[in-house]
């Protein structure tokens, strides 16, 4: 008996003292103390604990950068290398998911980011637009808004359900338009064994509570007085309904917007009621749905999307566009809007991948 | 002659050269292949391969003759040695980290992965088969660290050259090619045995 409790005191002995040479080690090496980080000269300062990520630190003071963001300060790590071109690297662009914060620091951060805000909501109403689409509105809390530019989407978390045990987060568009900013609306295709639309199809009800993160992306409307050609797929509606609202919104009469959506047979339609009506009172606009694989009598227009586009457009070289749907889709529409003349930097997308 | 009458100095020259770890004894194999693709990197790894070592040989010794010896738990060794290795690699780890982020990054999973690096604990293990003393010990672990070392980075030398100009063939790519270099290596340095030889 004695040997064994001999055995396990010794260990345990060595375990402790090597524990506490590691404490002591910690204290003076991984201890980096307070660091004060300056956004913008001056425009917010936040004193955060040292060592963690410039992204996570930002984070925890409710800063949320999509994913890139300048930082300055110590050599260029040779993770960040890839993702940064010749004159960001000269211009002290960092990645924040790279640079650790070790001291006081300076950033700039784009100004439109610093409207990125998590909201507390609340479920105002969960409607069934087609059999794997739902449309969601979150009402935020009390004399809270948010500022977003039509055609950007806000990160949706799941709480924990059934199996899985961790709050997950996925990307959806804003369906809604930025004048009604006291909710958003977000449009949510079920993806089979999905982390997020699993938990919003058969778990989320109205008048739960949901945590959004956003607005976030760069796909919106441009300031130029071109027409427009917007090209949309199964959700890919949403930015475009807001993008389009934001139009009428804002009083843009002068340019022309044809918004073509492809559904493969008539049960996959929605919101065409709302855009025959803007249809009538807005000259400018014009609705294209068209059905793939429906032969049936319908009003609309037939075949894969791309070949419904291109029967309508002769020369597309002062268009310009915006997709948003199946990265396949995209591509598809990218080559043929290119080989209407179209100019690739004229051409806008989202991929839902 | 008795191994205790050996100058340190001796011990230290020979764990490079005659008794290297690694090309001897074909210790710490796995990081020696996966690193020495590129120098730099290697000369990292070695570097951490010799700081770990140095301080464990020393502390190993102390562990095993002052507390192992005296309570009769010399078959606890393994578990000792390992708990010992662990937490200098993680103060390392923290050193490191904090003087290079650069070295850190470039080390990656390497730098944690020392933990169960052959090398370490068959150096901690050699030390107490061989009865070093302490001061041969301290000479022991800089001179296993030191020739680990030694080994990658001339393996990470020649594989760098490898990769610019000569042609593999498919079948001999990549770990299969380091091993036949390490092979050759390994009997040039039996050429060292006359100079020096411990056992």
């Amino acid at each position: 008996m004695t040997p064994i409790i001999t055995a396990v005191l010794v260990l345990s002995a060595l375990s402790g003292i090597l524990t506490l040479l590691l404490l002591v080690a910690e204290f003076f090496f991984a201890n980096y103390g307070e660091c004060t980080i300056d956004v913008n000269k001056g425009d917010k300062t936040f004193k955060v604990e040292g060592g963690a990520s410039l992204l996570t630190s930002l984070a925890s003071q409710k800063l949320f950068l999509p994913s890139g963001c300048g930082g300055r300060g110590g050599p260029l790590l040779p993770t960040e290398t890839p993702y940064l071109n010749d004159e960001e690297q000269k211009s002290d662009v960092r990645l924040s998911c790279q640079v650790k914060v070790r001291g006081d620091i300076k950033i700039e951060v784009p100004e439109e980011l610093l409207s990125i805000k998590e909201f507390e909501t609340v479920i105002e109403s969960i409607t069934d637009y087609t059999h794997d689409i739902k449309g969601l509105r979150f009402r935020l809390p009390e004399g809270e808004t948010i500022k977003f530019r039509a055609g950007q989407f806000a990160n949706l978390f799941s709480k924990p359900y059934d199996d899985v045990k961790e709050e997950t987060s996925r990307a959806y568009s804003i369906s809604s338009a930025p004048s009604d900013n006291k909710a958003i609306e977000l449009v949510v295709r079920y993806v089979p064994n999905g982390m997020v639309t699993t938990y919003v199809f058969k778990h989320l009800k109205q008048g739960d509570k949901a945590r959004l993160i956003g607005p976030f992306g760069e796909f919106f409307l441009r300031d130029t007085s071109r027409e427009i050609v917007c090209i949309a797929g199964g959700s890919g509606l949403a930015p475009i309904r807001s993008i389009i609202l934001d139009m009428i919104d804002r009083g843009i009469s002068n340019r022309k917007a044809t918004f073509f959506f492809g559904a493969v047979s008539q049960r996959d339609l929605y919101y065409v009621e709302e855009f025959k009506v803007i249809e009538k009172e807005h000259p400018w606009f014009r609705f294209v749905p068209a059905l793939s694989k429906d032969d049936s009598d319908h009003p609309y227009e037939k075949g894969i999307i791309t070949e419904v586009v291109a029967r309508n457009y002769g020369d597309m070289t002062e268009l310009e566009a915006y997709l948003c749907g199946s990265p396949g889709m995209i591509d598809a529409c990218c080559k043929v809007l290119a080989s209407k003349g179209m100019p690739a930097d004229r051409i806008y997308y989202d991929k839902f991948s | 002659m008795d191994i205790q009458n050996v100058h340190p100095f001796v011990i230290f020259f020979a764990a490079i050269t005659t008794n290297n770890i690694l090309l001897t004894n074909f210790l710490g194999m796995c990081s020696f292949l996966a690193v020495s693709k590129d120098l730099k990197s290697s000369l990292g790894l070695g570097a951490a391969v010799i700081f770990v070592s140095t301080f464990t040989a020393p502390i190993n010794w102390l562990v095993y003759h002052k507390l192992l010896v005296p309570y009769e738990l010399e078959y606890l060794q393994y578990i000792a040695f390992i708990i010992v290795i662990a937490a200098f690699t993680q103060i390392i780890e923290m050193v490191v980290e904090r003087v290079s982020t650069l070295l850190y990054l470039t080390l990656g999973i390497f730098l944690p992965l020392i933990t169960v690096n052959c090398a370490i604990l068959g150096c901690a293990l050699f030390l107490v088969i061989r009865q070093y003393t302490f001061m041969q010990s301290i000479a022991y672990g800089l001179g296993a660290g030191t020739g680990w070392a030694l080994a990658i980075a001339a393996l990470a030398g020649i594989r760098t050259r490898m990769e610019k100009k000569s042609k593999v063939i498919p079948e001999l790519e990549g770990a299969g090619i380091a091993l036949v270099i390490t092979g050759i290596i390994a009997m040039a340095f039996i050429g060292f045995s006359g100079i020096v030889r411990i056992n």
